[in-house]
């Protein structure tokens, strides 16, 4: 098994290879603006780090989010384009489990990021691997009582304080745990799911009301 | 010819997925999915609808196209993608998705301009661009007079709309007689039964002392609506079909006349008209007619090629490839307000990005 995971859904651009052990290479930066630009740019040092070439993997696995929806498109186009070119699967993973898997907590906790527009998204586990609710977008305040004495982990927690106060790392999600997370799954038989944008959101769009009337009164 | 480049060009700008196929100047496949039915409830374009069914039909569109081209992805020379103008969030998935098959192909990548590839598909349809061309790009995001010696290093703007897009205005027109959205193909059709002169609109910005190579439709609309609003006050009936063409007259009236005086004045002697106005019948026939009054070489493709598609953003990548045009980088971005005078998105002279995966990744 060969693995290439990425996510672009929150401000993190993430890259990881994977052999179906271990993490083989990868790559995290943070810039919420510049997706376009820095994916590919680390898939190929990723590979180079790897000594591999991209045609070696056996599959794709991409974070679906939930995320702000031009960053998140980023990764599920590239992810899929890299599918039809290799003649390999691509699997979605949700952002969220990304971070839940790497926060490493036994007990039950949330994971939320930044969803912009003072909300977040955000989900609500038993344990690392166990996704109890969600995901879902609302704001902080709304969800108080939800996650009351909840630990927390994700950018959105640490930056609603009133809500998560015992909000932590890791701040962003990793395509080394993503790559892990979907490896054990994989070798244990579950199937992930498509890797079909999570959205949460209508997109904005007013039906115009009647045209605008020019004609001075 | 086996010898000329085969280029795969992919457009997401507006709202057509569009995924074409060409070799050289021979047109191989023209897929489009549109959106457009999912925008007509809005009477416009919404950015992020437009966005999301770039992501669900680009995978699909790029597979339909190498089928109907019969061509293998690994024979492919290069990709060829809008780097813009356009919608931000739109370009980017179709950069992104251009990026990845590059790469992954381990292809060259080309990030060419929206306009310049609007000039360049008339290439598939009458042969190689004569050097110079004028061009007139016409629809509902530019309205445009360009001129070109070499489509892939030197485009000039020789004027543009100080206002709205021509198509805009059609848009905009179709919606104040509730004809629905898109205007252009509606007003068009009603128009060709109805009297050009039973109405004199006027003519924006072609006064002695306006600007001879520039445009303007917002007075214009505002003139047709208040028309309209008046009819309607009166308690008479509009005159739909007679409105549709007065009002599709002055615009094509204006659109030609500057096409043709800016040629003459340029010396050139061949027009191309593009975009997905150049549809329109009228604006074809008017066109016609006052090229051949003034010796001109009219070039107008078919309406398909004059929308916006991925065979347009194919036919310029093979120019690129053809005259050895440096390729982009991996990372080449999507710039909504590229400027037309940029014909591609080059690699920076020193791209590391290219050394580290040229060979010894795909050796
Ligand atoms: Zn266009």
């Amino acid at each position: 098994m060969l693995l290439l995971a990425l996510d672009t859904a929150t401000p993190a651009i993430t890259v990881a290879v994977h052999d179906g052990t271990d993490v083989i290479a990868s790559s995290s930066q943070v810039d919420a603006r510049r997706h376009g630009e820095l994916l590919l740019p680390a898939v190929d040092r990723v590979f180079a780090e790897a000594g591999l070439k991209l045609d070696a993997v056996t599959g794709i696995v991409v974070g679906i989010g939930p995320g702000p929806y031009t960053g998140l498109r980023v990764g599920l186009m590239t992810a899929d384009t890299f599918g039809l070119a290799l003649g390999v699967p691509v699997h979605g993973l949700c952002t969220l489990d990304g971070l839940a898997y790497a926060s490493d907590i036994d007990g039950p906790f949330v994971v939320a990021t930044d969803a912009r527009r003072k909300e977040v998204y955000w989900a609500r586990y038993a344990d690392s691997r166990t996704r109890l609710t969600g995901p879902a977008v609302d704001r902080p305040a709304d969800i108080a009582e939800q996650v009351a004495g909840l630990p927390a982990v994700g950018a959105g927690a640490l930056l609603y304080p009133d809500t998560f106060p015992n909000a932590h790392e890791p701040q962003h999600v990793s395509a080394a745990a993503l790559a892990a997370l979907a490896a054990e799954k994989l070798a244990a038989g579950e199937e992930l799911p498509a890797p079909r944008p999570l959205y949460l959101r209508r997109p904005d769009a007013q039906v115009p009301k009647n045209y605008k009337v020019v004609t001075p009164k | 010819m086996a010898d000329e480049p085969l280029v795969l060009g992919i457009e997401t700008s507006c709202d057509e997925t569009g995924v074409g196929i060409v070799r050289g100047t021979t047109l191989l496949a023209d897929a489009v999915a549109s959106s457009v039915d999912e925008h007509a409830r809005f009477g416009g374009v919404v950015p992020e609808v437009a966005s999301r069914a770039h992501l669900e039909a680009m995978v699909p569109t790029v597979d339909r196209a190498l089928k109907e081209a019969g061509v293998s992805a690994k024979d492919l020379d290069g990709i060829a993608v809008t780097a813009g103008p356009g919608l931000a969030g739109a370009l980017l998935v179709g950069v992104s998705a251009a990026k990845a098959y590059a790469y992954a192909l381990g292809k060259p990548l080309y990030g060419v301009n929206h306009l310049a590839s609007h000039i360049c598909v008339d290439q598939l349809e009458h042969g190689a661009l004569p050097e110079p061309t004028m061009a007139l790009l016409v629809s509902g995001g530019h309205s445009s007079l360009l001129l070109s010696t070499d489509i892939t290093s030197d485009v000039r703007p020789m004027g543009s709309t100080i206002d709205d897009a021509a198509g805009e205005a059609f848009d905009k027109i179709a919606r104040v007689l509730n004809l629905g959205f898109p205007g252009g193909p509606v007003i068009d059709r009603y128009a060709r039964e109805g009297d050009p002169e039973a109405i004199a609109f006027p003519r924006g910005l072609t006064g002695p002392r306006d600007p001879l190579y520039d445009f303007s439709f917002s007075g214009l609309k505002t003139a047709v609506a208040r028309w309209i609003e008046a009819k309607r006050a009166a308690g008479e009936e509009v005159p739909v079909r007679d409105v549709a063409a007065s009002f599709q007259e002055a615009v094509v009236d204006v659109l030609t006349r500057k096409a043709v005086r800016a040629c003459k004045d340029q010396g050139v002697d061949h027009l191309m008209i593009g975009g997905g106005v150049a549809a329109n019948s009228r604006l074809r026939v008017l066109a016609q007619e006052r090229c051949e009054a003034a010796g001109i070489r009219l070039r107008v493709p078919r309406p398909k090629l004059c929308t916006d598609n991925g065979a347009m953003v194919a036919a310029l990548g093979a120019e690129m490839v053809t005259r050895g045009r440096p390729a982009s980088s991996w990372d080449l971005s999507a710039d909504s307000s590229l400027p037309v005078t940029d014909p591609h998105v080059p690699a920076p002279t020193h791209d590391h990005v290219h050394e580290v995966s040229g060979e010894n990744l795909y050796s």
